[in-house]
């Protein structure tokens, strides 16, 4: 056994220790990195689906599965047969259509736009739902830990939410990780986003008296109890998002 | 130290002798890791608003405590004592990183549930600690139960919060409500009962480890200091 007390021995461990480490989880993410990605891309069609109200009871015709995003494994199908091409980028009132929408990373268009003059791509999802067009605008903010993010999806009038999904990279569990259960998310639905002709967007409100949710157009819907942050995190980004879609939706909003 | 364990371990002996079986079996009760000795405190008071998130992120601890104490005393012999600390970090990370992207790859859903948990459990210090305490020490097999013991022990008490937390916080039991709707007033709700909204804040979890800790100690007197 050599003497594991000295210093060159020591340099050495080390240095072996980091290449071999690094080569075994290097070599493990490229292996599974192919996989990883497309497993992210299904969730973000079921999140996309699961917000304009496309869930596993559409296709199950099972209510007991109504909460419940599509399969994994079917998501690309449905995606497909309800969104398909109906995707746009968005840039001040101009919409281009085209597929590549799916693939804008909404993070780094965010961080893009603090360039001057940077005019941001913003995706857009028209799915159609028994021949009603719902508008399907993707959100990314920040909680108290980590990001959240989530999907707005909106009526053909541009006013209504007909369907919300957020979701957390860690808020904490019990508390601001509520914001993917159904009563926090469920609340937003006929919410609008206009008091009036204005653009209000929704505050996620403490002590608003309406826990139930009785009030639509009130533009708030209830906070979950010790989750002040995350709470006006999901203010802000459906504040900030939505609205730099509002100049275009102004545009072909009907009257 | 190192020379002396392994002799022991020579000297032939069951696999499930009186003395491994001690060592699976002590840290539930009179040495657990969080009412004894007082570690993975932060863990056992962030995660166990729910009872679900306490029982994934036990049965997590579980694997990679068991796992890395294995490969810490496998290599104990070949650590350089100066940088073992470094090199027990790289271990338990290791692990951790390779859990978490087999399981984006293959289970995804299961990862979505553990989301912070896995990088969490990084922090957790009782991992550490049976690396430098025991696993140093010890032949893999020992080492190997001494890590299911001192994670089941402190499965065993993430559990029990987590079981009153989200019981008297939330109302419900792993998501499911067992008290009645607190909105609709049904349920135990109807008499008037209210969910306890503290009972969801760090502070209570301290206070419900420390109220544990008060019986194991009233009922078992040599737990007590002089």
């Amino acid at each position: 056994m050599a003497n594991t007390e000295k210093n060159s021995y020591t340099l050495l461990f080390a240095v072996l220790m980091v290449v071999v480490v690094g080569s075994v989880l290097a070599g493990l993410f490229g292996s599974l990195n192919g996989q990883i990605k497309e497993n992210q891309k299904k969730e973000k069609k079921q999140n996309i689906l699961f917000a304009m109200g496309i869930t596993k009871a559409t296709i199950s015709k099972n209510q007991d599965d109504a909460d419940l995003p599509v399969d994994a494994s079917e998501a690309d199908k449905i995606f497909e047969e309800y969104v398909g091409d109906n995707q746009f980028i968005i840039e001040g009132i101009k919409a281009t259509k085209t597929n590549k929408a799916f693939d804008i990373d909404v993070k780094k268009q965010g961080q893009l736009a603090k360039k001057d003059g940077y005019v941001r791509k913003l995706p857009l999802f028209i799915g159609s739902v028994n021949g009603k067009k719902s508008y399907v605008v993707p959100l990314y903010g920040k909680g108290l830990w980590d990001a959240i993010w989530g999907y707005v999806a909106l009526e053909e009038d541009l006013k209504t939410v007909k369907g919300a999904f957020f979701d957390h990279k860690g808020e904490t569990p019990g508390l601001g990780a509520n914001i993917k259960e159904k009563f926090f998310y469920s609340d937003f639905k006929g919410e609008s986003i206009y008091s009036g002709a204005e653009f209000k967007g929704i505050t996620v409100a403490k002590g608003n008296n309406d826990p139930t949710n009785q009030r639509k157009d009130d533009n708030k819907v209830d906070a979950i109890a010790g989750a002040t942050i995350t709470g006006d995190g999901v203010t802000a980004m459906i504040k900030a998002d939505i609205k730099m879609y509002v100049p275009y939706f102004e545009t072909v909003k009907p009257n | 130290m190192a020379e002396v364990a392994e002799k022991q371990v020579k000297a032939k002996e069951p696999l499930f002798s009186k003395q491994n079986k001690g060592l699976m079996t002590d840290p539930l009760f009179d040495n657990n890791p969080i009412t004894i000795q007082v570690l993975g405190i932060c863990s056992a008071l962030a995660i166990t608003a729910q009872l679900k998130a306490s029982i994934v992120m036990a049965l997590a601890v579980t694997f990679v405590l068991a796992m890395g104490n294995v490969v810490i005393s496998l290599m104990r012999n070949i650590i350089p004592s100066k940088i073992r600390i470094i090199v027990q970090l790289v271990v338990v990370a290791t692990l951790v990183i390779i859990v978490d992207l087999v399981l984006k790859a293959f289970a995804y859903e299961l990862s979505k549930q553990l989301s912070v948990f896995v990088g969490l459990i990084i922090t957790n210090c009782i991992i550490m600690g049976r690396f430098e305490a025991f696993a140093l020490g010890n032949g893999p097999w020992k080492s190997f139960l001494d890590g299911i013991g001192n994670a089941a022990g402190y499965g065993l008490i993430l559990i029990i919060v987590g079981f009153f937390r989200e019981l008297l916080g939330s109302g419900t039991l792993l998501g499911f409500p067992v008290l009645g709707n607190p909105i609709e007033k049904t349920g135990l709700y109807a008499l008037g009962y209210e969910n306890n909204g503290f009972m969801l804040l760090a502070p209570m979890a301290l206070i419900t480890v420390g109220i544990i800790i008060w019986i194991q100690r009233s009922r078992n007197k040599s737990l007590i200091e002089n």
